[in-house]
């Protein structure tokens, strides 16, 4: 199955408030896209009506795959151990010495031995974070929606967690989309780049970073990137009206 | 310290002494009560009677509160009685109680029912409203089916709010088995209380206050076991 994601001319209003206006977004299988803009923008209202959870009052949504949120922080259900959370995600396996096989390798992967058994308040924010996305990985999924995954945890570990994120995706490619508010972990991670405007949400700028993933915080093209989505958001700031 | 303070003041003779019973004279009813074994059939008769009121409620009370946390129209319907009878005193139901059970063992289970069902429910529903929705989500983005999403998230979500209830209400079934007894027993800790204070043996009294106390602290270490179980610790834990 192939993980594609396709925005029809989506408007999105709660009451009287429009919070997405007459967007469209189509994401290629094996595409990774970040999602860029003002806070309360509507951004985490598009992961929601991409996984399902809110209906669009227009337009159409259509995702193929097996699409899995991974959210900022307490996605896990705190009364499930490590493998009783990561186990979610493989619940369609039917097998159960198959599904303990998947386990087993899912927490080398994420580098947690010895911590199967723990529950996630034992856990540092960092590898509450990789057993998320470990959860999310599982069984085959197809598609990664990440609710500013990394916002959560401190700078140092938050750059680890990224290129924690690039090896994930290069040992099990999926469809990703990325709402975050750091600017260069968007133009590290992503294929192309989508800077959205103040609420009502519309696409502003878009464009693509064609160096192959993974890549180096200090690759030209990345730093262009930078700055490119700081000019983007930068049209309405403060300091460039005054 | 306790009984060094109470004998002072017995021998100080504050109260009178048929108001007030020494150290030893408790000692000696202690003994008397235990080897007519009637301390220990008081006692059990009146665990019996708190535990099945206690447990009917709980069973009752929690999938109440389940079904009125998780529908509005249901929390709409049944809100506002369920609080009047919270707030209407389990006893003030004691006359109906005699009159529809008897002396007896059904009785105070009644009542222990009524000061357990009301007060859980309402603490049930309030826990299921203040599950993060971010858990239903997860539920629906693994496929979880409907029953599936009662047993893998609702129940386990409040349950350690849930855990803290029974705490509390485990007490005040204790106290309103107690009182039930003293007014309509024939038997029971309550009564045991009741009666001495009709033979004006006051040494018998505190027999009894003492027995009923430490009972009580038993019944909640007892369930604060519960908060010991690893999938609960979350709740408690900081």
């Amino acid at each position: 199955m192939s993980g594609r994601l396709e925005l029809t001319n989506v408007s999105v209003c709660f009451e009287a408030v429009e919070v997405i206006r007459n967007l469209s977004l189509t994401i290629a299988d094996g595409e990774f896209v970040a999602i860029i803009g003002p806070s309360g923008c509507g951004k985490t209202t598009l992961l929601n009506v991409l996984a399902g959870f809110e209906r669009p009052s227009a337009g159409s949504v259509e995702c193929q795959g097996r699409v899995r949120m991974v959210y900022q922080q307490d996605g896990l259900f705190p009364w499930a151990t490590v493998t009783e959370n990561i186990e979610l995600g493989l619940r369609h396996i039917a097998d159960r010495s198959e599904r303990q096989r998947q386990i087993g390798e899912l927490l080398k992967v994420i580098r947690i031995a010895g911590f199967e058994h723990h529950y996630p308040r034992q856990l540092s924010g960092g590898m509450r974070q990789r057993v998320e996305l470990a959860r999310a990985l599982a069984g085959g999924s197809d598609v990664l929606l990440l609710d500013e995954p990394f916002s959560a945890l401190d700078y140092l570990t938050r750059f680890r967690m990224r290129n924690e994120l690039a090896r994930l995706l290069r040992e099990m490619p999926r469809t990703a989309v990325l709402v975050t508010h750091d600017i260069e972990e968007a133009a590290q991670l992503a294929d192309r780049i989508v800077v959205l405007t103040q609420r009502p949400a519309r696409i502003r700028r878009e464009f693509r970073i064609s160096t192959p993933r993974p890549r180096e915080l200090t690759n030209p093209e990345v730093v262009d990137a930078i700055g490119r989505i700081l000019d983007a958001l930068d049209i309405e700031s403060a300091t460039r009206k005054n | 310290m306790l009984i060094a303070l109470w004998t002072v003041v017995w021998k100080a003779g504050v109260f009178h002494q048929s108001a007030f019973p020494s150290p030893l004279a408790v000692a000696q009813g202690f003994g008397v009560e235990i080897a007519s074994g009637r301390l220990f059939t008081d006692s059990v008769t009146s665990l019996f009677r708190v535990t099945c009121g206690f447990l009917l409620a709980v069973s009752c009370g929690v999938p109440v509160g389940v079904w009125m946390g998780q529908k509005l129209s249901v929390r709409l319907a049944f809100l506002p009685l369920t609080n009047f009878l919270r707030n209407l005193s389990p006893l003030a139901w004691m006359p109906f109680a005699i009159l529809w059970f008897g002396v007896g063992d059904a009785a105070s289970i009644f009542l222990i029912f009524l000061s357990v069902f009301f007060p859980l429910v309402l603490a049930t529903m309030a826990a299921v409203g203040s599950i993060p929705l971010v858990y239903f989500h997860v539920a629906q983005n693994y496929g979880l089916r409907r029953i599936e999403k009662l047993t893998r998230v609702t129940l386990p979500a409040i349950m350690p709010q849930v855990i803290t209830s029974l705490r509390v209400t485990a007490g005040v079934a204790w106290l309103v088995d107690v009182a039930a007894e003293m007014i309509a027993g024939r038997d029971g800790l309550g009564f045991a209380v009741m009666d001495a204070r009709n033979g004006l043996r006051t040494d018998l009294l505190v027999v009894e206050m003492i027995v009923i106390g430490i009972i009580g602290v038993l019944i909640d270490r007892l369930l604060v076991q519960l908060t010991t179980v690893p999938s609960v610790r979350w709740g408690y834990a900081r």
